[in-house]
């Protein structure tokens, strides 16, 4: 086995008399890439954060090269050769690529004075590019490049700080699948320069592709270490949740009412977006939705809740067409929306749990004509539907959603459309970055809201999450429908296929 | 692919929305005024509109990092006080740093509220605002304060030809641009406006850049004094009152985010020639003094409604994912 690159032992911290790191020790070789997944608040990030310097550790010992270290800031670990990339990228879209890769350590043009050397600027980051394998001109603004190049910019980044070791923190949420294999390449590429990678995911098949070894976490604690050969995708689960899932799906039975339309859209079309859908969703049906990111599905889910115009075709619901851009009106014929940008727009991160849930239903849940509120009985409503999603938290009035994990704060978003108890249920990508336990809480949640009667669009870049969940898979590709898969005739390869077919 | 073009070209528009008002302006001001368009005319109002140029300039620094400072007209108020009772008999090699110094140490008092108590720029500059005046009030008691000989000499001299006031401007527009150009210092002022927190992530020092761009412009304030109780000799108790408005004004009109990363130098120069353009040529129209301010008004609610519309489109740009890939 080639050397050792990283060696932490007893590593424990805890944030206000709350262990969340016990006793985590792990190895890295030269030139390996290390797996670490595990549930949200597994420990994973509070360690890396601890090996980038953003977190200090109360104890423990980091060994990196066999020599003890103790980053204080991201600067320090810089300086070490940890480069971490994290989940939101932070580069700066006003400035150039260039620019972003040299931000805090320019080359300058004499030395001792603060000019920048635009000429030795222009041929570091055009080599830094060459190692990524990017092929846009270093001058270009961040802001015209696709997340995926982004990505390539930030390593391009690390690499000319002489990284040794690269931490990715979940680097494949934002990148179509195309983008995500040219990922995969560079890391492979980097691995073979003797650069060594952890690589933190919730996608387990790719942890499982990609990494030499694997750590998986539960608890803050170490669970299980291995070489991928000793893992499959069904006893990482176990270990990350801590007990047998048999199924990573619920059961459900089928209960499509074949007669009974209940979104009926016809040849809608907006040029550039989506070309000439048509499709039905009936009561007591889930419709999964699939495609590579940018085909469509967002922006389709999008239109039919009216945020985004289409210039031709039809949406009807029931009887009565969905009028141009009115999203009021779609709710109010029974439409909901799950955003997939929860953040941004899904939440009102400051606000509360219980002001979140009531926010969609604050008209309908007043009195009088001057629509007076009735805090008790809202307040009563969020607890009581807060109940059914199982939100984690007692005091779901005094607690800020961004305190949540993903997982809860995604349980606060369904809360909210619940209270309104909507017929028909378009989820975009419910299940992005929550944990295995929760998603497993929104299939149950999904299954409950079809067996009362609702009609779901279920939009998911996780074919196997697709292929679990639905009773008919809608294919999209560049704007267009692709194809129908009924549930019988579920096929992995051939749903890709479909996909990425042109 | 048609409609991503049409935004495209809206972007375009908006970015040369400031162009297409001045040569409007130009072209309206000349046909109602036979002395508007005439090269005498219109160095004046490049002499006119220099030192509304230099604390647009230092404007910009403090815009580039989502900041405001209202309190500029202050301090050039505070600075011809100074400079016409305490420093008339100093030679301008002392004077001219001196109020540099002045105007520096205006710029950290705002900029200890800004960043050691993380006070909103808006709220402090304002206070500042009314402390400075008073100040300058106190000192000079509410009377004209005449500057020196060698003050209103500078306001009259030229060098080959070209007013003192413009090379002044000149050499503070030549560091300006360079500084935010060709050093790694004004690079990272971008990144600071265009995302804070990940600034700081990116190690760069958020608290120490913000600091010093609050300084910068309040000597850029002094310095825009010095050009202009230079050309007027005097202070009386209202000057550089309500001179946030055009300095603001000229800086977003020309281009200058109030939403901070994007603008730089030469915009701002635009923008205080083209604030200047509007007061001269309403002056040539013998216009109603106060429809001025109406005037005025008009002209920043553009350019503020041009800078809105293009973070709009550019986010908007940004947000949609969807790319037919070919």
């Amino acid at each position: 086995m080639s050397e050792l690159l990283l060696k932490i032992s007893g590593l424990n911290k805890s944030f206000f008399g709350v262990q969340v790191l016990r006793d985590v020790g792990f190895e890295l070789r030269l030139g390996a890439v290390l797996g670490l997944v595990g549930e949200n608040g597994s420990g994973k990030s509070t360690t890396m954060n601890i090996l980038g310097g953003v977190l200090t550790r109360d104890s423990g010992r980091i060994e990196l090269a066999g020599e003890d270290v103790a980053p204080s800031n991201s600067r320090d670990a810089l300086a070490l050769g940890i480069a971490f990339i994290h989940q939101e990228l932070s580069l700066f879209p006003n400035l150039s690529v260039e620019e972003n890769i040299f931000l805090d350590h320019f080359p300058r043009r004499m030395n001792g004075l603060p000019f920048i050397d635009r000429r030795t600027l222009r041929e570091q980051a055009k080599k830094a590019l060459d190692l990524v394998d990017l092929k846009v001109s270093p001058a270009t603004p961040v802001m015209r490049l696709p997340q995926g190049e982004r990505q390539l910019v930030e390593i391009a980044k690390a690499l000319t700080r002489q990284a040794r070791l690269i931490i990715f923190d979940e680097p494949t949420t934002s990148l179509t699948a195309r983008e995500t294999e040219r990922l995969f390449e560079i890391i492979g590429r980097l691995r073979a320069q003797g650069i060594s990678i952890i690589y933190i995911s919730h996608i387990l098949g790719d942890v499982l592709h990609l990494c030499d070894d694997i750590v998986v976490l539960r608890d803050g604690r170490v669970v299980g270490e291995g070489s991928r050969a000793d893992f499959t995708i069904e006893r990482l689960v176990t270990l990350m949740v801590g007990r047998t899932i048999d199924r990573l799906f619920p059961e459900r039975e089928p209960g499509v009412r074949p007669d009974s339309t209940a979104l009926r859209v016809r040849n809608v079309s907006q040029p550039g977006v989506v070309k000439d859908v048509s499709f039905d969703l009936r009561l007591g049906e889930v419709l999964g939705v699939s495609g590579l990111m940018g085909s469509g599905r967002s922006e389709l889910a999008r239109i039919l809740f009216g945020l985004d115009p289409y210039s031709e075709g039809e949406i009807r619901v029931g009887e009565a067409t969905l009028p141009l851009l009115a999203p009021r009106e779609a709710m109010d014929k029974g439409l909901a929306f799950l955003t997939e940008d929860r953040r941004g727009e899904g939440l009102m991160m400051e606000a509360s749990i219980t002001d979140n849930i009531v926010l969609p239903s604050l008209v309908e849940r007043s009195s009088g004509f001057m629509h007076w509120l009735k805090p008790t009985a809202l307040g009563q409503a969020a607890r009581d539907v807060a109940e059914r999603v199982r939100v984690n938290t007692k005091a779901i009035d005094r607690t800020a959603v961004r305190t949540l994990s993903g997982g809860n704060q995604q349980k606060v978003v369904i809360a909210k459309w619940l209270l309104r108890v909507p017929t028909i249920f378009i989820l975009d990508e419910p299940t992005r970055g929550i944990d295995v336990g929760a998603k497993y809480e929104v299939y149950k949640i999904i299954n409950q809201m079809v067996a009362d009667g609702a009609a779901i669009l279920f939009i998911s870049s996780e074919i196997e999450e697709l292929i679990g969940m639905a009773d008919r898979i809608m294919v999209m590709g560049r704007g267009e429908v692709r194809g129908f898969f009924e549930r019988s005739h579920f096929d992995r390869e051939a749903i890709m296929k479909a996909a990425l077919w042109d | 692919m048609s409609r991503l073009d049409s935004r495209t070209l809206v972007l375009i528009l908006l970015r040369f929305a400031p162009l297409i008002l001045f040569a409007v302006l130009c072209l309206a001001f000349g046909l109602l005024s036979d002395r508007f368009l005439s090269l005498a005319n219109f160095r004046n109002i490049l002499t006119q509109s220099t030192h509304v140029a230099v604390m647009a300039i230092g404007m910009t620094f403090v815009l580039l990092v989502r900041g405001v400072d209202l309190s500029v007209g202050s301090v050039m108020y505070l600075v011809a006080v100074v400079m016409g009772l305490y420093l008339s008999d100093v030679s301008l090699f002392v004077s001219i740093p001196a109020i540099m110094v002045i105007g520096a140490a205006f710029g950290a008092i705002n900029a200890c509220f800004i960043t050691g108590l993380r006070i909103a720029p808006f709220i402090v500059t304002l206070a500042t605002l009314f402390m400075g005046r008073g100040l300058a009030l106190y000192l000079s008691e509410t009377k004209m304060v005449f500057q020196s000989d060698t003050v209103q000499t500078l306001g009259r001299a030229s060098f080959f030809g070209v007013p003192w006031a413009i090379w002044i401007a000149i050499v503070v527009a030549a560091v300006a641009w360079i500084t935010l150009t060709q050093t790694p210092y004004g690079r990272q002022i971008y990144a600071v406006g265009a995302d804070p927190d990940s600034a700081r992530k990116a190690g760069i020092r958020v608290q120490a850049i913000t600091f010093s761009v609050f300084c910068i412009c309040s000597v850029c304030a002094a310095v825009g004094a010095l050009i202009s109780v230079s050309q007027v000799g005097a202070a009386a108790a209202t000057f550089g009152y309500q001179e946030e408005f055009p300095v603001i004004a000229a800086a977003v009109l020309g281009g200058t985010s109030l939403f901070g990363g994007r603008g730089g130098v030469f915009g701002s120069i635009f923008g205080a020639v083209l604030v200047q353009t509007t007061s001269n040529g309403l002056v040539m129209l013998n216009a109603n003094p106060y429809l001025y301010p109406l005037v005025n008004s008009v002209i920043i609610f553009i350019a503020a409604w041009v800078d809105g519309r293009r973070r709009l489109m550019t986010e908007r740009l940004e947000q949609r994912k969807i790319r037919i890939e070919s």
